[in-house]
């Protein structure tokens, strides 16, 4: 690996107030990881091994910890040539979005965007995985974007929301 | 939504508005937090929800009383955790109690709170639910200008401060110790019990997990009064000195099959059946429903002719199926091949597994790997006893893991072959293979 001479600093002042901003709601520092981890990702679509390391500083644990928790949870992204997309979409394939019809809508929304499950878009637009039950069953088969959670149960919907994707 | 039963845990939803403290004190809200307040001890409200029989929403069906009960006497601090991890496949229940009305669970919150002398809460809740999250941020907001929250809750002695925790996407984050770890900011591995958390529980103190819907049921306990409440659902068995009961209204939620999935309100114990048919708007496509998943997919499934099962604490074990669970029913049409169903079923598990107990990792991925060779047309007849095996052997029930993730991994296996088995050895013997997409393997799966 190439040295750096000039390390980027991730955690910047105003997201290290902000994570400590929540340390008084919790007995333990470590309780922010999560929070912090959060945090950063929003910020950055990704976590950084530095900033790992600048979390595990600033909560007074080992980075190894901190890599621990992360690595626990499905919703962290690693590695930086491959950052989470401007929309993360989720495609539910719990049984009662799989049974109508969640399994060939994730396919056929991959197919589309040209990538494969977990991937992003070359243009780093959209990141689309699996998921399971989104708890919103009465929406099946339904998808997750940032947030907002569509059924999308036919032609016109999927065409919808690939155009939101792009 | 149309019930018989007048809605009274989703007697907001649809108001407009519904989110507003103005709007909610208007029909009538934290009336029941003021009431408590004035005119009962701590010791009291518990002893008014032991009377209430009230049983945990959340999947288990503890005695909500008895939980808080436990906690210890000479106890300085006190935690409440309330679980909105809400992910087990088939529920949405909590979701729309907190994004139509969050002001009715953080009623519901102080008033535990109260109960069990927490004066932090912290709302765990799904990384996924971004509405709901947003929803209850603006009304925690609200409540503290109001002095709902914070010093002095309505002038009275009482401080309480709750907190919004988001999770990070893992399935076991839900069950109660998992989530006490992860909040801590650790990896969600449930913990060996004893100690429960009601003695050692988050940050080492006592803790009272419950569940979104349970805190909503106490706030109408204390609204309406504990014969209000016993006078809804299916009383104990007279001959069954075990049963418990099943009282109060509770949250069905819908879907798979069925015209009008969602969620409705109806006392415990309406049939199955009824609730598909009257409510659920029957199954799609006028057809006939092949299987059922009664509680959420860890209860296992149920068979048509065994739909008119009552869907309360009691009831569901009688057929083979592991509780009421979170009583989310998940309807499967006749075309449906059960083993797609299971194999599916066995993947979820797999992949939740957290892997810290060896029948479970190692069970889970086992099962999973048996139902793909099936699939593929791979599978021998040998293999159906060996899942039961498998299944039969992991779980708290048979005392090898140490949570009931590997039972809600083994029941969908057991009900599954032992109700179906003829598909499973038709299956097998023709040696048919399902395609590619029916399967979903071209999902990038069960390779
Ligand atoms: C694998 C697993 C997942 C669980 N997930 C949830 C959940 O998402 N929400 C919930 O309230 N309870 C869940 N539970 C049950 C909790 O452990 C606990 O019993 C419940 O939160 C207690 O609240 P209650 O008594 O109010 O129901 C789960 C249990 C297990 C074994
Ligand atoms: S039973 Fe399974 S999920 Fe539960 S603690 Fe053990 S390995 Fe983890
Ligand atoms: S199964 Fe897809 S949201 Fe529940």
């Amino acid at each position: 690996m190439a040295e750096t001479t000039e390390r980027k600093q991730y955690l910047t002042d105003e997201l290290r107030s902000q994570i400590l901003a929540l340390a008084p709601r919790y007995p333990t520092k470590q309780a922010l990881t999560l929070p912090a981890l959060h945090l950063v990702q929003h910020t950055y679509r990704y976590v950084a091994p530095e900033a790992i390391v600048e979390i595990a500083e600033l909560l007074e644990l080992a980075p190894a910890q901190v890599l621990d928790t992360m690595t626990f949870y499905g919703s962290f992204f690693r590695t930086p040539d491959a950052p989470l997309g401007e929309y993360r979409v989720w495609v539910c394939r719990s049984l009662p979005c799989c049974m109508c019809g969640g399994e060939e809508l994730l396919d056929r929304l991959c197919t589309r965007l040209g990538i494969r499950p977990g991937e992003t878009t070359a243009d780093g637009k959209a990141t689309v995985e699996a998921a399971e039950c989104l708890g919103a069953c009465e929406l099946a088969p339904c998808v997750w974007v940032n947030g907002e959670v569509c059924k999308v149960d036919s032609e016109q919907a999927l065409e919808a929301l690939i155009e939101r994707l792009r | 939504m149309a019930t018989d039963f007048e809605p009274v845990l989703l007697a907001n939803v649809g108001v407009p508005d519904s989110q507003r403290l103005e709007v909610y004190r208007q029909r009538g809200g934290y009336r029941a937090l003021e009431k408590t307040l004035r005119e009962y001890s701590p010791e009291e409200v518990v002893e008014l929800v032991v009377q209430s029989k009230l049983r945990g929403r959340g999947g288990a069906g503890f005695p909500c009383g008895m939980k808080w009960k436990f906690l210890p006497k000479d106890r300085t601090v006190t935690y409440l955790c309330v679980n909105a991890d809400e992910s087990e496949p088939g529920t949405f229940n909590n979701r729309i109690l907190m994004e139509n009305d969050p002001h009715q669970v953080l009623e519901g919150i102080a008033i535990a709170a109260y109960a069990t002398r927490a004066q932090t809460a912290y709302i765990y809740i799904r990384y996924e639910y971004v509405r709901a999250y947003e929803t209850l941020q603006q009304a925690i907001n609200e409540a503290y200008e109001a002095g709902i929250l914070g010093e002095r809750v309505l002038g009275s002695d009482f401080s309480l401060n709750v907190y919004l925790h988001r999770g990070a996407g893992a399935y076991i984050c839900g069950e109660e110790t998992g989530l006490i770890e992860s909040l801590e900011g650790k990896r969600g591995w449930p913990r060996t019990k004893p100690p429960y958390p009601a003695v050692e529980g988050v940050f080492r103190k006592p803790t009272v997990v419950n569940n979104v819907e349970t805190l909503c049921c106490v706030k109408h306990i204390m609204d309406r009064g504990v014969d209000w409440f016993l006078s809804i659902g299916v009383p104990a068995d007279p001959n069954n000195p075990r049963d418990l009961g099943s009282y109060g209204p509770k949250l069905y939620c819908v879907s798979g099959h069925v015209n009008r999935p969602g969620c409705y309100e109806l006392p415990l114990g309406v049939p199955c059946r009824e609730l598909i048919e009257r409510y659920g708007g029957g199954v799609r496509g006028g057809k006939r429903a092949k299987a059922v998943i009664p509680g959420g997919l860890s209860m296992g499934f149920l068979k048509e002719d065994e739909l008119d099962t009552p869907l309360d604490f009691n009831s569901l074990q009688k057929v083979g199926c592991l509780g009421l669970g979170t009583a989310a029913v998940v309807v499967f049409d006749e075309d449906t091949s059960i083993v797609e169903l299971l194999h599916r079923s066995c993947r979820f598990f797999a992949h939740e597994s957290c892997g810290q107990c060896t029948p479970c990792r190692e069970g889970t991925g086992w099962m999973y790997r048996i139902l793909t060779r099936i699939l593929h047309g791979e599978g021998r007849i040998e293999d159906l006893d060996l899942l039961l095996e498998l299944a039969d052997s992991m779980g708290i029930i048979p005392g090898t893991t140490i949570c009931g993730l590997a039972d809600g991994a083994a029941w969908p296996v057991k009900t599954a072959i032992r109700k179906f088995r003829d598909e499973f050895e038709a299956f097998i013997r023709s040696g048919s293979r399902l395609t590619a997409a029916s399967s979903g393997s071209a999902a990038g799966e069960a390779s």
